[in-house]
């Protein structure tokens, strides 16, 4: 088994359990570790309970795993939650004069921490936080000064007294710890590996500024926001336009007026937003406008969950807006191809002039996760697809005044796209059906020869997505006993489970899809051939994906494990399901989630 | 609006003729806009490959593809949003939108006040005939109350929206009413909102000869009364054309109610903007400035 290491800090919200989680994350990154956290929240700007849980150590940490090590309750509420998940080995600090510890199992140690006589609680009021933090990295192992560098970047804007301040805190609490409390077995490891921690969020905003986006507009929505946020803050630096729109309405068809004006146009927002941006997508569409927008899954239907995460979204995103018409759609498999799959999806969707969505989630868009910068390509390949602009020589077909046919029939499907702004190629691109040149036949030309030739030039479109895009593939041993399939963000979860199963003797292989539309049904139905047990994972109520992969090819899995209760996956749960299928209990597994957060 | 001209060819009036003839009614008001728009733009001499006309959806929506500049016909309601975004895309262009009282005010409402608000560099014309034509004469959100109409057949009992007033509150920098049935005043006024840095709206009394038999031709002319004709009257006051704005009934004024040209455009606004249009730049960020982004999460 992996080394990881997990910290579990839980209290309200406006208590303070991020900037501990920054500080830690920022000294495991420092120590050359890899980390994964996630925060479970509230919609809720102060009170409620937050729990942020940061796995950390020297492979990938694909999640937040099953187990704590070290829990720091900032409240009652979260000493009562959390301490009775703590197993053998683990360790408790908190503050000893406003909090009360519960009964904790065999082997946990209970480290209560004289606040008041280690610091001055009247002047810093997250005094109780520091010290914490100082005597988790004494009991791991870490040498004070990486816990001095990063509390004097923390607090550096408010001056040198209170980085003084902090740093005594820190220290007093580092050194009670050192002489009071066990260290952990195992000290925590050091490599020389540097890496970025990037939000999903923040990698697909990155992911659209290397791709060349130059309009991004968006309407505020959990958990999308982020990705409004890096885009805003960045927008000067990388040369984007960045708005924030009326709704999501306008969001989607601002986007495609900067696409069809010849930028590269991205929006993102959740199911709620998504719903309202529907129409827009057949507009894309039907004008052949190219538009990439980003659907950030919460716990629905309707407002729904807004701080939990689902993989709900599927059949909405199938559906979304009325007709036929060719479409993109791919789920992310962790943060760090939250970042790859944006240039992607743009190359596609402005070589084959349709839309593209990327179905993102909660525990992608707002979980952090170490990335190798050298995975982080910069500098990505940008095809944009056949374009008539005044650089290429839009001038030059200047005497093709009145022959340029704007929807022209072509065996791919993919007409030339001039952009307004280049002389004699004027036309007008129209959401009602039209003719080559873009004149409408749906008033009083309407002709059911010329209907159905766009309609199958506009469709020819998909099966030069589906050449363009690569089957998914197994991974893990041949011959297995299991193989879970999931989609998008379960990845690294699944991932984890199949290793404890292998370890437990159950060979267990993956199947993880990452492009939704083209699936790719064939080559799916010729890799789970060979498979003995088939059980697809997914963060929903119905089998969104079961369903879907069913009704493209008819396969029927042997198994489902479902979860909707808005928490994610955790590798045990999928571990149990997979046995007590196995064992032939059930074909459809619930898993409970032990923590009430 | 900041427009590129193309010196070489002298445009005419044939050049701005789309590839097919108006399937309008005869005798519907949108002819008269239509061909006001086109004067406007043979006199102003903006050639047409540097001009967009966006619609939504509706009978006066068919408009762009009458036109031969750039068009795009979007969707009901949409056609400021999109406008917004081949503004922004590319400011070098003149975009024109064109709709009716029904795309604008009813579906595309929330998209008319906040399009006023942020100061969009486009002219929009809103062929305002009171009725829903296309889907065969319902109520509009201009129809007045008590009218007859398939979808109020004991008559409307919702007091209609005045455009005037609201896009003087949505704080509009260009605000105008014409008549289809006063070419040569509808086209100074066009030529003057295309001209206008700032976004400019412009309603034309557009009569539907088909399904409104209240507000007809005959209905407005006695009515109609242009600003211009009075001499103490200041577009620049904000407040004397909001009083103004209120006037209906046996005088009615047409003419351009407000400028004022002291704010900026959003384009001109967005210092992402100052290097010149987007679509021309490259795409690429430069990869010094993509590595600070990397350096920054580490």
């Amino acid at each position: 088994m992996k080394q990881t290491f997990a910290i579990g800090i839980g209290g309200a919200a406006g208590q303070g359990v991020a900037t501990p989680g920054d500080i830690f994350a920022k000294i495991f990154s420092r120590r050359g570790l890899h980390l994964n956290a996630y925060n479970a929240y509230q919609s809720i700007i102060r009170g409620g309970h937050t729990f942020l849980t940061i796995r950390t150590g020297p492979e990938k940490v694909t999640n937040m795993g099953d187990r704590i090590d070290l829990l720091i309750p900032l409240n009652q509420d979260a000493m009562n939650r959390h301490l009775g998940l703590l197993s053998d080995g683990a360790a408790c600090i908190y503050n000893a004069e406003t909090i009360k510890p519960g009964t904790a199992a065999h082997g946990v140690q209970l480290c209560p921490l004289p606040v008041s006589k280690l610091a001055d609680i009247s002047r810093n009021k997250v005094a109780q936080n520091t010290l914490a933090i100082g005597a988790g990295l004494s009991m791991m192992g870490v040498g004070f000064q990486a816990l001095s560098d990063v509390v004097t970047e923390q607090f550096k804007k408010k001056g040198e007294a209170a980085v003084a301040e902090n740093n005594n805190v820190a220290r007093a609490g580092y050194d009670y710890a050192t002489a009071n409390f066990k260290p952990f077995a195992k000290p925590l490891p050091m490599t020389e590996n540097r890496y970025a921690i990037l939000s999903g969020n923040t990698a697909m905003a990155m992911g659209g500024a290397v791709a060349g986006v130059k309009f991004y507009s968006a309407y505020p929505m959990s958990p999308s926001t982020g990705v409004l946020h890096w885009m805003a803050a960045h927008a000067r630096k990388a040369g984007i336009m960045v708005r924030q729109v009326e709704d999501e309405i306008g969001v989607v068809n601002m986007a495609i007026g900067a696409a069809h004006a010849g930028v590269r146009a991205m929006c993102a927002t959740s199911g709620g937003g998504f719903a309202l941006m529907s129409e827009g997508l057949g507009m894309s569409a039907m004008t052949e406008t190219p538009v990439v927008v980003i659907d950030c899954q919460r716990a629905g239907p309707s407002t729904g969950v807004p701080t939990k995460t689902e993989q709900g979204d599927l059949w909405q995103m199938l559906g979304a807006a009325f007709g036929d018409y060719p479409r993109v759609i791919a789920a992310p498999l962790d943060i760090g191809d939250c970042f790859r799959m944006i240039p992607e999806m743009f190359n596609l969707v402005e070589r084959f002039q349709c839309p593209g969505i990327v179905l993102c989630d909660l525990l992608l868009s707002e979980g952090r996760l170490s990335v190798e910068p050298k995975e982080l390509d910069l500098n990505p390949p940008i095809d944009r697809g056949e374009m008539i602009t005044r650089a290429n020589g839009g001038r030059a077909g200047a005497s093709s005044n009145g022959t340029y046919q704007r929807y022209r029939i072509t065996e791919s499907g993919v007409s030339p796209r001039a952009i307004p702004g280049v002389p004699g190629h004027m036309h007008t691109v129209a959401t009602d059906e039209h003719d080559e040149d873009g004149v409408l036949i749906s008033d009083e030309f309407t002709n059911p020869t010329k209907r159905r030739a766009m309609m199958e030039k506009r469709m020819r479109k998909v099966a030069g997505i589906e050449a363009a895009v690569p089957p998914p593939a197994l991974r893990g041993p041949g011959n297995a006993d299991v193989t879970l399939i999931g989609w998008g963000s379960t990845k690294g979860v699944i991932e984890e489970a199949c290793e404890i199963l292998n370890d437990h003797g159950i060979s267990a292989n993956q199947l993880q899809i990452r492009w939704l539309v083209p699936l790719h049904g064939e080559a799916i139905l010729e890799l789970l051939r060979g498979s003995r047990h088939t059980i697809i994972v997914e963060n929903n109520y119905s089998g969104q994906f079961a369903r879907y992969l069913r009704s493209e090819t008819s396969y029927v899995p042997n198994g489902y494990i479902r979860k909707y209760d808005g928490e994610p996956f955790m590798p045990h749960h999928i571990v149990e399901a997979v046995k007590e299928q196995l064992a032939g209990k059930t074909k459809l597994s619930v898993p409970m989630h032990e923590i009430v957060v | 609006m900041a427009t590129t001209l193309e010196p070489p060819k002298q445009l005419t009036m044939a050049d701005l003729k789309g590839k097919v003839d108006p399937d309008w009614c005869p005798g519907c008001g949108d002819f008269g806009v239509l061909a006001a728009v086109q004067k406007a733009l043979f006199e102003l001499q903006i050639s047409n490959h540097d001009v967009v006309t966006i619609s939504g959806i509706g009978c006066s929506s068919n408009f762009p593809g009458y036109m031969n500049t750039y068009g795009m016909h979007t969707l009901h309601g949409r056609a400021l949003a999109v406008a917004t975004g081949v503004k922004l895309a590319n400011h070098a262009l003149t975009v024109l939108v064109t709709g009716g009282d029904g795309d604008g005010f009813g579906i595309g409402g929330n998209h008319f006040v906040h399009t006023m608000r942020r100061n969009v560099d486009l002219l929009y014309i809103v062929m305002d005939n009171q009725i829903y034509g296309l889907t065969t004469g319902q109520t509009s959100p201009t129809s007045r109350i008590g009218m007859k109409t398939k979808s109020m057949p004991f008559g409307n009992i919702e007091a209609p929206v005045n455009p005037i007033s609201l896009a003087l509150a949505a704080g509009a920098s260009f605000v105008a009413r014409g008549f289809s049935g006063e070419q040569k005043h509808l086209t100074e006024l066009i030529k003057q909102g295309i001209k206008h840095p700032g976004f400019s709206f412009l309603d034309v009394f557009s009569p539907c000869v088909t399904y409104n038999h209240d507000n007809t031709y005959q209905w407005f002319r006695p009515r109609v009364k242009k600003l211009e004709d009075d001499r103490a009257y200041d577009p620049t006051d904000w407040m004397a054309a909001m009083e103004k704005s209120l006037l209906w009934g046996e005088e009615i004024p047409i003419g351009k109610f407000f400028e004022r040209t002291d704010v900026p455009t959003l384009h001109g606004a967005e210092p992402v903007l100052n290097e010149g249009p987007l679509v021309h730049r490259d795409p690429r960020v430069p990869l010094e400035v993509a590595r600070s982004f990397v350096e920054e999460l580490m």
